[in-house]
């Protein structure tokens, strides 16, 4: 949690002068529904990684290593791509943090 | 210094912006503005500035051209009128608070309907809340000289809020009157060199401009906007006075006309200031203690400064041309009127709506708005919100 800070301290007009702030503000509580990851049945083909429109799967040496879920939204998307039934999603309350 | 030129009040304004020798204009013509971006093309086309002019299809456009050029760091400008300043109106509020030191013109016309190309206030006071710097001309010159300071405050480090100068439409923009224009360095070099605060394309300080701002930091934002406002007072007043050591015509938040020992004084702004002028001339030539206070700024609205002046007056007229249905009074009106709020013995305020759709507004209306002004300095009128020349 970053501390408030008041309207003397802030750039003006709601500018923003650091780049990467989007690092310090998840946005992963909008999700409902979460993809959850087979490492069995994924082939690291990487399609999921190419359609994720938040850059949500996590990819270490040429493999999926798992998903970012401080930004994943839950659109599922990366489910109704994979060929592989890899990733299925579920409603985000009934998975374990 | 500089030269006299006969120029229509389009002209005089598309000079000024030549002198700014923006980086960006983005326009769409609408009468009365038209002639003034025509005017300014053939600047582009002689190649006597190096605005790059972005022809647009349509004022909503218009302004968004801007926000994107003045967020890349470009002196940036436009100029617009009525339903097109109307059609503006959400970037116009972006502009403001995105903090982006655009100029704009606004030739006051008559919003539609029924529809009218003629000259009222409507267009611009309705952008009061908007965010943006508002200077109102009396004259042709005025227009020129407000729209080069324009650049100057807008583009004040202390300000960094887009201002906007208007000239009334037809009354100033289609009529030719002696204008004196700088020589090309002099304005050159009192507009000055543009360093803007923040660039989308300086890549080695990457910002992001304009992102989501919601209950946790929305609120700061719209009080900087606020502090912004009340840092421009000092900045318009020393702008105006360097201007004047220039070219002899000092500038400030309004002017006073003939009000020592006033008893009875009308605010006005725009061309009818003028007139107004040429009436207090002529009762004070019959012995009446009458005088004017000319408004130039109306954002921000110099509220101190008019309670400390009109607290020695006995009885204040207020001639707004602009209405405001369902609203005590015109804007003017109701701002000066608050700043009076709480003074021991105030004046006597009343409102003269006039003008609307480009009426003419009559020396003789004028001394009638003398003389109800004048009775309600001796009896405490019933009704204060009077209606200039409308046929009952």
């Amino acid at each position: 949690m970053i501390p408030y800070r008041g309207w003397k301290a802030i750039p003006i007009g709601g500018l923003i002068t650091t780049p990467g702030s989007t690092r310090e503000n998840p946005t992963g509580g909008w999700r409902t529904y979460r993809p959850v990851w087979s490492e069995e049945k994924c082939k690291h083909c990487m399609i999921c990684f190419i359609y994720c429109p938040d850059s949500s799967i996590q990819v270490a040496d040429g493999k999926m290593t798992g998903i970012d879920l401080d930004f994943c939204k839950g659109c599922g998307i990366c489910a109704k791509e994979c060929p592989f039934g890899a990733l299925e999603m579920k409603l985000d309350a009934e998975c374990k943090l | 210094m500089g030269k006299r030129m006969a120029l229509t009040g389009n002209d005089a304004g598309a000079y000024a912006f030549k002198h700014a020798n923006a980086d960006v204009a983005a326009a769409f013509p609408i009468t009365p503005q038209t002639e003034l971006m025509h005017k300014f093309a053939e600047f582009v086309a002689d190649g006597d500035v190096d605005t790059e002019l972005i022809l647009v299809e349509s004022e909503h456009s218009a302004m968004s051209a801007c926000v994107g050029s003045a967020a890349g760091g470009a002196r940036t400008f436009t100029a617009t009128a009525a339903n097109g300043f109307a059609l503006m109106w959400e970037i116009v509020y972006i502009a403001a608070s995105c903090r982006l030191p655009i100029v704009m013109a606004v030739v006051n016309r008559a919003l539609s309907g029924p529809i009218n190309i003629h000259n009222d206030h409507s267009d611009s006071m309705g952008g009061r809340d908007s965010g943006w710097i508002q200077l109102y001309s009396e004259n042709s010159q005025e227009a020129y000289d407000n729209i080069l300071q324009c650049f100057r405050i807008a583009e004040h480090p202390d300000v960094l809020l887009p201002a906007l100068a208007t000239l009334d439409g037809f009354v100033l923009s289609h009529t030719v009157e002696a204008v004196e224009i700088l020589d090309d360095d002099v304005a050159a070099k009192f507009v000055g060199k543009y360093k803007p605060h923040f660039s989308l394309l300086d890549i080695d300080n990457p910002v992001t401009v304009g992102p989501l701002d919601l209950q946790d930091y929305y609120f700061e934002h719209k009080r900087q906007q606020v502090d912004a406002m009340e840092k421009a007072f000092p900045v318009i007043k020393a702008i105006g006075k360097e201007f004047g050591d220039l070219t002899g015509r000092y500038y400030s938040y309004y002017d006073e006309y003939k009000l020592e020992d006033a008893e009875a004084v009308v605010i006005a702004l725009g061309s009818a200031a003028g007139t107004t002028k040429a009436v207090v001339d002529e009762l004070r030539a019959e012995g009446q203690k009458v005088g004017m206070i000319k408004l130039r700024m109306f954002r921000p609205f110099p509220y101190l400064e008019l309670r400390s002046l009109l607290k020695n007056f006995r009885a204040v007229g207020i001639m707004d041309r602009c209405i405001s249905f369902g609203g005590y009074g015109g804007p003017v009106f109701n701002e000066t009127r608050s700043a009076l709020y709480g003074l021991p013995n105030p004046p006597v305020v009343s409102n003269f709506l006039y003008g609307l759709g480009g009426r003419d507004i009559s020396t003789h209306q004028i001394r009638e708005i003398f003389e109800t002004v004048q009775k309600s300095a001796q009896h405490e009128p019933q009704n204060l919100i009077h209606y200039v020349g409308v046929r009952e």
